[in-house]
């Protein structure tokens, strides 16, 4: 083991200094020492997708990086997306077009999906297949998954989100 | 009862705080001063276990304690046996062999948990393991049930005379000698290998002991907190009261979290009464690949009498199914194998003889199906065969043999896993077929498409199957309904949740006879502290028991809310209704009281309340079927097979399904979907694959593939409704009906495909390398 390291980290538009192990995965970062529990670890060998966060912008797989590898940079986590009673408009598509059951997967999807969404909201089967095969969801079996993108890229071409 | 919200596509009051991120699962479990657990597992299948030395482990900085068996003392004993058939059961043999906490004398399937090592956080513990000094005397390993019952087989328990964990043989009336009448009679030998139900969170459990309080708390990944905390309680001399036991939100379930008592649930809450202090572990995805349970894995010799013209005149099953290491869930599985090889079908005759095995593998309990699509695998792919050979159209063999739908209710004459009789509660099977038939468009499909295609070289299939499942059985569920002072409904029952929208569905029935807002009902589920009467979640039982029991709820609390309000507004109760969180009289919209007012009068602070009557607006009510609703349905699909790769594409997904009333379509179509996808990973991607010493060759998500959106097509849905008479909403389950025919009908379909005489899929799951090599004709080595 190590010596600890100090890091910064700017995680949903706050500032926080941190001593950690190194060897501190990301994810239990995230989860653990921040307490943003709505990031969630599936499989911990980057497969199943459900950690992903937004490390720049970028969709990454939150156990597959190192706590200390996120020094001076920027993320997002699901937390950082609309309330209980103020959803962003992709969570309301999932919840409008039942895109979630367990749940337990359902943020790496927000995640995976909203920077695709940000970029353009003008997808083709192709694009809209890609932007969710990197993700594993037991539940849904994916048809209202696909459809509550479809839907939240209508809500969101609309303009209520910038 | 006016169905205004029963029935509806309503979304779901559970998604804000999922989609949000404030839900709170087993792993967000935070507590002052908790520690961690790791196990040490065992790399071996089966040997000795000679010693275990755990100084270096102890002396690392970090960790606070490690245990072994020996540790246990007299606290260490087997788990309880879960399922065990009733002596009432004629000439079955059965041997019960339920998992240890920690292995003490010998391992008997790779995973199987030697140490526990409790430390400060989950980093050291896991360095830890590797202090440990083990001393394991490797044993001659079994792993093929076949071989398993051989008189030479290396044995799982050595105290036991063979492998053999239970035998049964099932019988009505005469197949030997129906099968000397019959014009022909087909046999066939098919081979179901293993998955895994693969929930998207690992198991995971926090255990916290209070001692000032005496007070246990344990948060449970589980599907059945009840019987989690009655067994508990019995295991550690704790009153019931003394435990509770929370399941919060689960990440899925599907089979495996049920009430196991896993080791790690015994020795978590062990650890924490001998530590006063709280401990968390959450099981990786590599340990779930090892210690959490699985299921399939059958070998059934098949016969079907029929006639020339496709009826069945009766049909032999001899099976051996697997139940790896331990058999804590009895006959569960193979008995619902058994039943549903009966199918949907008249079989007047039926045979079958069954041996549960004990293999050096990881133990078998129900994965979503739970033994149902073998049975319909094995039936349905007779049918098949046996339409090929007569020359009879696939579809026209089924209708042949169909139950007419006036023999409801129709028992089959054997036992079912409940150990009652196989009764099947109603059905109308004929125009699922059609339906699916027509939305396939079959005729046109096989007629034209098909043989124009062919032409142009290319292997595309059809396939169309028919299946039972059997649904909520009892024993029962209770529900309590309590109306607040603010208006707001509290709805209390004791399954679990794994996302099968209970927080919505059961709002809906409650807020439909209560006439107020779905958002209104708030449902808590799965805390013993709240209600701790029932079972669980499991064998698609949820729309089914529970739904009934919060329905019986609900309606005693509307008699009492009307009773009441019919004094306070001096109108009689048939002139009332309930409507927008209010009772008003009917046609007078100003005279009118709220429920939240009710509650508050119901409950006086002054004054008494009268002999005879009961404070509060809440009732607790049970529901207990007879026996369970049998959802039934028809699948069909077209594939293409690219003969160079053996990709399969689904070109198109037919479901008709059949649950009785749906109470909410949303949630049913993607319990469907859900199903179907399974059952897709079921039939082509996922297969668990042991070598001969019990090592799992693909224990990880890289190795082991679960369908992703690519690989999963649109789903097309029709209902049919036979409600069920069972039960006062007429429902049945739905939640493992997608995945129970995939298998059957995936492999019809590729069969139909490839289109190569004498090809016969009689093994499931497939892969395009096993299709390959059915393609080529070459023979898959042993
Ligand atoms: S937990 Fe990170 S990809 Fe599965
Ligand atoms: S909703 Fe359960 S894994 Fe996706």
């Amino acid at each position: 083991m190590s010596e600890a390291m100090d890091i910064t980290v700017t995680v949903n538009g706050e500032v926080f200094q941190k001593t950690i192990e190194p060897r501190l995965l990301l994810s239990d970062f995230i989860r653990h020492e921040l307490n943003l529990s709505g990031t969630h670890v599936g499989c911990e060998h980057g497969v199943c997708g459900a950690c992903t966060i937004l490390f720049d912008g970028m969709p990454v797989r939150s156990c597959l990086m190192f706590a200390v590898q996120a020094d001076g940079h920027e993320i997002r986590t699901v937390e950082d997306l609309g309330t209980m009673e103020n959803l962003h408009p992709l969570q309301e598509a999932f919840q409008e077009a039942h895109a979630l059951q367990c749940g337990f997967c359902t943020s790496g999807f927000l995640m995976s999906i909203l920077p695709v969404l940000e970029g353009t909201t003008d997808l083709s089967e192709e694009d809209l297949k890609r932007a969710m095969e990197g993700n594993l969801c037991r539940c849904t079996g994916y048809q209202h998954i696909r459809d509550a993108v479809q839907l939240a890229a209508e809500k969101m071409s609309s303009g209520s989100e910038s | 009862m006016m169905a205004k919200l029963i029935g509806k596509r309503i979304t779901r009051n559970e998604d804000p705080r999922l989609l949000t991120g404030q839900a709170l699962f087993v792993d967000d479990v935070e507590l002052p001063g908790m520690l961690h657990a790791a196990f040490l597992r065992s790399e071996y299948a089966h040997a000795k276990l000679k010693g275990i030395d755990l100084s270096a482990a102890l002396e690392r900085p970090g960790v606070v304690a490690a245990f072994t068996a020996e540790d246990m003392g007299d606290d260490w004993a087997p788990g309880p046996p879960l399922v065990i058939p009733p002596p009432t059961i004629e000439d079955v043999e059965f041997y019960t062999r339920t998992q240890v906490p920690l292995v003490k004398d010998k391992v008997r399937h790779a995973g199987e948990p030697l140490a526990i090592v409790i430390a400060d956080s989950r980093y050291i513990a896991e360095d830890a393991l590797d202090d440990i000094v083990v001393d394991l005397e490797p044993l001659d390993v079994v792993t093929n049930i076949e071989r398993a019952l051989e008189p030479d087989s290396p044995l799982v328990h050595d105290d036991l005379e063979s492998n053999l964990a239970a035998h049964l043989v099932q019988e009505k009336g005469d197949y030997a000698a129906i099968r000397e009448s019959a014009d022909k009679v087909i046999k066939r030998r098919i081979v179901i290998e293993r998955g895994i139900a693969g929930a998207m969170e690992n198991r995971g459990i926090v255990a916290s002991w209070d001692n000032k309080q005496q007070q246990l708390t344990v948060w449970d990944t589980t599907q059945s907190p009840i019987p989690i905390r009655n067994g508990l309680a019995s295991m550690f001399g704790l009153s019931e009261h003394q435990v509770r036991v929370i399941a919060p939100f689960v990440g899925g379930g599907f089979g495996p979290k049920i009430m196991m008592f896993y080791p790690e649930e015994v020795l978590l809450t062990w650890s924490t009464l001998k530590m006063g202090k709280p401990i968390k572990w959450i099981e990786d995805r590599r340990e779930n690949f090892y210690a959490t349970t699985q299921e399939r894995g059958q070998i059934h010799d098949v016969e079907l009498a029929l006639t020339n013209d496709g009826r069945i005149l009766g049909m032999r099953d001899d099976f051996l199914h697997d139940t790896g290491a331990y058999d804590p869930y009895g006959l569960t599985i193979p008995l619902n194998t058994q039943c549903h090889a009966l199918g949907p079908y008249d079989i007047p005759n039926f045979s079958s003889d069954l041996k549960v095995v004990f293999t050096n593998k990881t133990l078998t309990t129900p994965v979503r199906g739970a033994g149902r699509p073998q049975g319909v695998f094995v039936i349905e792919r007779m049918l098949d065969i046996a339409a090929k050979e007569l020359g009879i159209d696939r579809a026209e063999i089924r209708k042949r043999n169909y139950l007419p739908r006036d023999v409801f209710p129709y028992d089959n004459l054997i036992i079912d896993q409940a150990f009652s009789s196989f009764v099947i509660d109603s059905g109308d099977y004929l125009p699922a077929m059609e339906k699916a038939l027509k939305l396939i468009d079959y005729e046109k499909f096989t007629q034209e498409e098909q043989p124009k295609l062919r032409e142009e070289g290319r292997r595309v299939g059809i396939g169309v199957v028919s299946f039972i499942e059997t649904t909520g059985v009892g024993p029962y569920e209770g529900a309590r309904v309590t109306i607040e002072s603010s208006g707001k409904v509290n709805t209390a029952t004791g399954v679990g949740t794994q996302g099968q929208g209970h927080f919505t569905t059961f709002a809906q029935i409650v807020a439909e006879q209560l006439g107020v807002d779905v958002r209104d009902v708030h449902l808590v589920t799965g805390d013993t502290a709240q209600f701790h009467w029932g079972t669980g979640t499991f064998a698609s039982r949820g729309a089914v028991v529970a739904a009934n029991a919060v329905n019986a709820a609900a309606s005693i609390v509307r008699g009492k809310v009307l009773k009441l309000a019919s004094e306070l507004l001096d109108t009689p109760e048939e002139e009332l209704e309930l409507e927008d969180g209010v009772v008003r009289v009917a046609d007078i919209p100003t005279q009118f009281i709220s429920l939240g007012d009710l509650a508050q009068r119901s409950n006086p602070l002054r004054g008494a309340v009268e002999p005879g009557t009961e404070p509060g607006l809440e009732a607790t009510a049970y529901f207990g079927p007879k026996y369970g609703a049998t959802a039934f349905g028809t699948h069909a699909m077209i594939v293409e097979v690219d003969p160079e790769t053996m990709m399969v594409e689904i070109k198109r997904y037919i479901v008709v399904e059949d649950c009785g009333t749906v109470l909410n379509p949303l949630i049913v179509e993607g319990q469907l979907h859900g199903g179907v996808a399974l059952g897709i990973g079921n039939s082509f991607y996922e297969k668990l694959v042991f070598d001969d010493n019990g090592q799992l060759l693909n224990a990880s998500f890289a190795d082991y593939l679960i369908p992703t959106a690519a690989e999963i097509p649109t789903i097309e849905i029709a209902h049919q409704v036979t409600p069920s008479p069972l039960n006062p909403l007429g429902s049945k389950g739905v939640g493992e009906a997608g995945a129970i025919p995939v298998p059957a009908l995936f492999a019809q379909a590729v069969e139909n495909a490839l289109g190569v005489d004498g090809l016969e899929i009689l093994e499931s799951p497939l892969s395009p390398q096993r299709l390959f090599e059915l393609f080529h004709g070459e023979e898959k080595d042993a």
